[in-house]
């Protein structure tokens, strides 16, 4: 019905970069739909963007967290139509030019993640402790999902049709959704494909995480990924092979 | 030694596990103040009927206590506890761990709910403010009601 393409971008007090990385969208993909998820801002971030051709902005009442916003965002997608979409951060980390590189990699999976970490070249650099507890994760990630992943935490990634009409469900609403929905997509026999991709460091805004609560938030995280494991049912088809073949 | 020195204070015929006239006197009172504490809380606060059942049962069964309190001594033999106003605790303990887990649970429940809602918000508010292009329209819904004369 839609043949268009839609960004996605979930803000949370974003006002500083929003315009920017808006403006720079507009100058890469000129012809591309935006929505806007203003996640219960408080610094008017909904009106920064204002009145744009082709950029609609949802606004929840309330903070929600990542996961709801993008929730909401998936369950426009598919309300309003679009066979594919992007997820793009509002604090200009993400590189709009490397969007049609994630949706060309579409053709061949379901899901794809834009990794910071892949022979692309990066400049981002990350924290000790941040490292080591990604690797942590990583790891179990890894023994749940029965594959690697270079990138679990990266909020750069496209979806075709058929993951944006499960996620508009069933997007978890945890913290940190973007690790836990990568064990959700494998067990529900989603082709996941990992594109290497270039980051900027972060333009403004704040951390997601605060360093003093980043134990806590990560054995929650931990906890989260064995539920989801627990929860997986055993002799789901595989809608990749089409056979109902195990992986 | 200290639960005989105890007991003897109170009342010197008493014997290991009955209650005092003092302590029947406690319960009961106690039992009369859940009892009209928790019909205040439905009458001005709104209490749900649910809750209100629930913790009226417990008044019910706190007076019940009051009034025979040979109850407790049976049950506490019948579970073998010596001493029967450690049954009265553990009961109490089990069945508040029951109910606060129970609300963990409820309340998981409603702020899922509350999450759905308020997505579901934000995109109809997006799209009334759009103009309401899909909201509506010209479907045939049930006509209004003829007025008589």
């Amino acid at each position: 019905m839609n043949a268009k393409d839609l960004v996605i971008i979930p803000a949370f007090n974003e006002s500083e970069t929003l315009p920017d990385v808006l403006s720079e969208l507009r100058q890469v993909l000129p012809g591309i739909d935006v929505v806007v998820v203003d996640d219960g801002s408080s610094d008017g971030t909904g009106r920064a963007v204002g009145e744009q051709p082709g950029v609609r902005v949802l606004r929840l009442p309330f903070n929600l967290g990542i996961g709801s916003a993008l929730r909401t965002g998936f369950r426009y997608a598919v309300d309003e139509g679009y066979q594919r979409a992007v997820q793009l951060d509002a604090d200009g980390q993400h590189d709009p030019t490397e969007i049609p590189r994630l949706l060309e990699a579409l053709d061949g999976a379901d899901f794809v993640i834009g990794t910071r970490f892949g022979s692309g070249g990066s400049t981002y650099e990350v924290g000790h402790t941040r490292r080591g507890a990604m690797r942590v994760l990583r790891l179990a990630l890894r023994m749940l999902s029965g594959r690697r992943f270079s990138d679990t935490s990266s909020g750069f990634r496209a979806f075709d049709r058929p993951v944006l009409e499960y996620f508009a469900l069933n997007y978890p609403s945890e913290y940190m959704e973007s690790v836990e929905v990568l064990l959700q997509a494998t067990y529900e026999g989603f082709r996941i494909a990992e594109v290497p991709v270039r980051m900027n460091a972060r333009a403004g805004g704040r951390p997601s995480t605060l360093r003093l609560g980043l134990a806590y938030h990560y054995v929650r995280v931990l906890v989260t990924l064995f539920v989801r494991a627990s929860r997986r049912r055993p002799d789901r088809p595989d809608p990749s092979t089409g056979d109902g073949g195990a992986t | 030694m200290i639960r005989a020195t105890l007991v003897a204070t109170s009342d010197p015929s008493a014997q290991i596990g009955e209650m005092t006239p003092r302590a029947h006197v406690f319960v009961a009172l106690a039992a009369v103040g859940v009892l009209v504490f928790i019909v205040r809380l439905v009458r001005r606060h709104g209490l749900r009927t649910k809750y209100s059942l629930l913790w009226i049962s417990v008044g019910v069964a706190l007076a019940t206590l009051a009034v025979f309190p040979d109850l407790l001594t049976i049950v506490s033999e019948l579970l073998g506890i010596y001493y029967p106003p450690a049954t009265l605790l553990l009961l109490a303990v089990g069945f508040l761990f029951l109910v606060v887990v129970h609300f963990s649970w409820e309340l998981s429940r409603s702020e899922e709910r509350i999450r759905v809602l308020a997505e579901e918000l934000a995109l109809l508010r997006e799209r009334t403010e759009r103009g309401g292009a899909t909201v509506g329209g010209s479907e045939d819904g049930p006509a209004p009601p003829a007025a008589d004369h």
